[in-house]
């Protein structure tokens, strides 16, 4: 069966952890890997058989039968390379804060995306909360969703708890575009904990008709939760939802696949694993066009 | 001993103890109170700091930027402060506030995430605002692991660093050791923030600064979370007693204790079963209202949900795990019967 063929640049933790998930996929073929430096990702990456460059989004244009590119670089370096790569005709998914592109939770909205040509994976968080809210949304309507995602220390990198501010203020803003909610509140909480814990979100949601009862409610959100874990098996619910007065409050964990990162790494897993299912719903969708 | 800089914050941690429930009124009052009677920082917000305001920590009666254009008009010399907690709140929470009239923040972090707040501190120095490094939880890693954070937090260009007893936890030992390790990491003052969960917030607070502590906080009538914080007019008293120069008016700030605060108080400020847990058990203060409303709800002794969120090392911040932690011992419950 024929592949699409894809590139990833920068070669961190979440581009070695993509890399893993794209060796696993149906219809995606790890082309490249391309970093602007030789690194232990680029080495690890060439140790796999896959080819490498060091010359970063250069590379990456060049190659004309890489289709879609993932760049888990930053916020500042894929503003530069959105152009680029339209231009070049490679549809990019984008892991940064940079938001060129249309936020994208692959359960809730990828079908309105297809036309797209660069969408943006919101936060780590926002994967993990806004289907929950859009399940409520549905059924229900929302009025206000606020969000606590609590991740390990081990977990959170150098690029988050360096900018806190832009986690908690793009996911308030996914819970209302993409989630549905009119207001969105999102808050994130680093825990030390050893053995680091799993990556835990509550998710509360003011309703705007609480007349429809809880079990249509539980039923969106079980349908939800099924619909994650085809891509996060490690997706489950901790507290199922439970409505008092207008108020929805359910309780998630995530168990990361343990790809590249620890299964303590839920948040990691989540955000890389929503850009992986993406990816192989627009492959899948050139294959059956045959633009493969 | 040296002077000492109290800093008040009935209008922040004492928050906590009215449900986030101060009026335009009640505030105007306090602060005009506070700032005649000398304390040097007045710190004014939701509990949980700017933004805290949610379902999580619960709503805000008032908006907190009212509350601060309230204070702010009534104080003269005091420096009108915020908390900030990175993950919370927000720089443009802090620029709003600033536009309130907001002087000095105090960017809070568990003890061990120190790094976090760069980015909060660094904006804070650029709006020149007297920027104050605050973590909390210092009962849960080593004096020489807390300095190592505060080294941080000094580096981004806090003005001081405060080390929070959140939990209410330490022993007096306990205290001196840290904050003798900080003060001889950093350039810096330090300060400290106690709770009276085990009935020893004044005598922490008097041995932070015989161990080199020069800022305290405390609050009216003790208002704050769990068992509350250093009494401010106890504090006023016995630092006097002990010929440390605190430039606090003793009777200025009994009478607005007594006229002023007791009036407005849900409940007295004593140690109280779950306020002792949370001590015992080393879990945050601002659990305890949040975990009686739990306990209610599911049918549960307070004291058993507050000894496994200790046992979990729940941090500040992990409020909703108080449903976490109920549900599971519900359903161990259910399952033994």
């Amino acid at each position: 069966m024929s592949k699409v063929k894809v590139a990833v640049i920068g070669p961190g933790n979440i581009g070695s952890d993509i890399m893993y998930k794209i060796f696993r996929s149906q219809h995606l073929e790890m082309a490249l890997m391309a970093g602007i430096v030789e690194s232990e990702g680029i080495r690890r990456a060439a140790s796999h058989g896959v080819d490498v460059s060091t010359e970063g989004v250069q590379a990456v244009i060049r190659r004309g039968d890489v289709r879609i590119v993932f760049d888990c670089t930053s916020a500042a370096a894929h503003r530069k390379h959105a152009p680029l790569l339209r231009e070049a005709g490679q549809i990019a998914i984008d892991l940064t804060p940079a938001a060129v592109g249309p936020y994208c939770v692959p359960c809730v909205n990828l079908d309105r995306l297809k036309d797209e040509k660069n969408v943006n994976m919101v936060t780590c968080g926002g994967q993990a909360t806004i289907p929950i809210v859009h399940a409520v949304a549905r059924v229900a309507g929302a009025a206000y969703a606020e969000i606590v995602a609590c991740i390990s220390s081990k977990s959170a990198g150098p690029g988050t708890r360096a900018n806190m501010d832009e986690f908690t203020q793009t996911t308030s803003k996914g819970i209302e575009v993409v989630g549905g909610a009119d207001r969105g509140k999102a808050i994130i909480v680093l825990n030390p904990a050893e053995p680091p814990l799993m990556m835990t979100n509550t998710i509360q949601v003011r309703v705007k008709d609480p007349s429809v009862g809880l079990a249509p409610i539980r039923q969106s959100i079980d349908d939800m939760v099924a619909s994650i874990r085809q891509y996060v098996p490690g997706y489950k619910m901790r507290v199922p939802p439970v409505l008092e007065d207008d108020k929805v409050t359910a309780i998630i964990q995530v168990e990361g696949q343990g790809d590249f990162l620890p299964t303590y790494s839920g948040n990691l897993d989540i955000i890389n694993a929503a850009a992986v299912a993406t990816a192989e719903k627009l492959a899948s969708g050139m294959l059956e066009g045959g633009g493969a | 001993m040296a002077g000492v800089k109290v800093v008040d914050t009935t209008l922040r941690d004492g928050s906590h103890a009215v449900r986030h429930r101060f009026t335009e009124e009640q505030v105007t009052a306090i602060a005009a109170g506070l700032d005649k009677s000398g304390v040097a920082l007045i710190e004014l917000s939701h509990g949980d700091g700017l933004g805290g305001s949610g379902y999580t920590y619960g709503f805000s009666g008032v908006d907190e930027f009212s509350l601060l254009r309230a204070a702010r008009r009534a104080i003269q010399n005091s420096k009108l402060t915020v908390l900030l907690l990175p993950g919370i709140g927000t720089i443009e929470n802090l620029e709003e506030a600033v536009a309130c009239g907001a002087q000095a923040v105090r960017v809070a972090t568990h003890v061990t995430e120190g790094d976090v707040s760069a980015q909060h501190i660094g904006a804070a120095k650029r709006m020149n605002l007297f920027a104050v490094g605050f973590l909390m939880m210092v009962h849960m890693v080593s004096p020489e692991r807390i300095a190592e954070e505060a080294a941080k937090m000094e580096s981004y260009g806090a003005d001081y660093i405060n080390l929070a007893d959140s939990a209410g936890y330490l022993l007096p030992d306990d205290v001196a050791a840290r904050v003798e390790a900080v003060a001889r990491r950093v350039k810096i003052p330090v300060g400290f923030h106690a709770h009276n969960n085990l009935g020893l917030a004044i005598a922490n607070s008097l041995k932070a600064v015989e161990s080199g502590a020069s800022f305290l906080d405390g609050t009216l009538r003790g208002l704050g979370a769990g068992a509350g914080n250093a009494q401010i007019e106890v504090l006023a008293g016995v630092l006097a007693r002990c010929g440390v120069e605190t430039g606090l008016d003793f009777y200025g700030l009994m009478d607005l204790a007594q006229d002023v605060v007791q009036p407005v108080m849900h409940r007295p400020q004593v140690i109280d079963n779950g306020s002792l847990m949370l001590g015992y058990a080393g879990v945050y203060s601002s659990f305890l209202l949040h975990v009686y409303a739990a306990a209610e709800k599911y049918h549960l002794d307070p004291r058993d949900i507050l000894v496994e969120l200790g046992r979990r090392k729940m941090v500040g911040g992990q409020e909703d795990m108080i449903i976490d932690v109920s549900n599971d011992l519900k359903n161990k419950k259910t399952a033994l019967v």
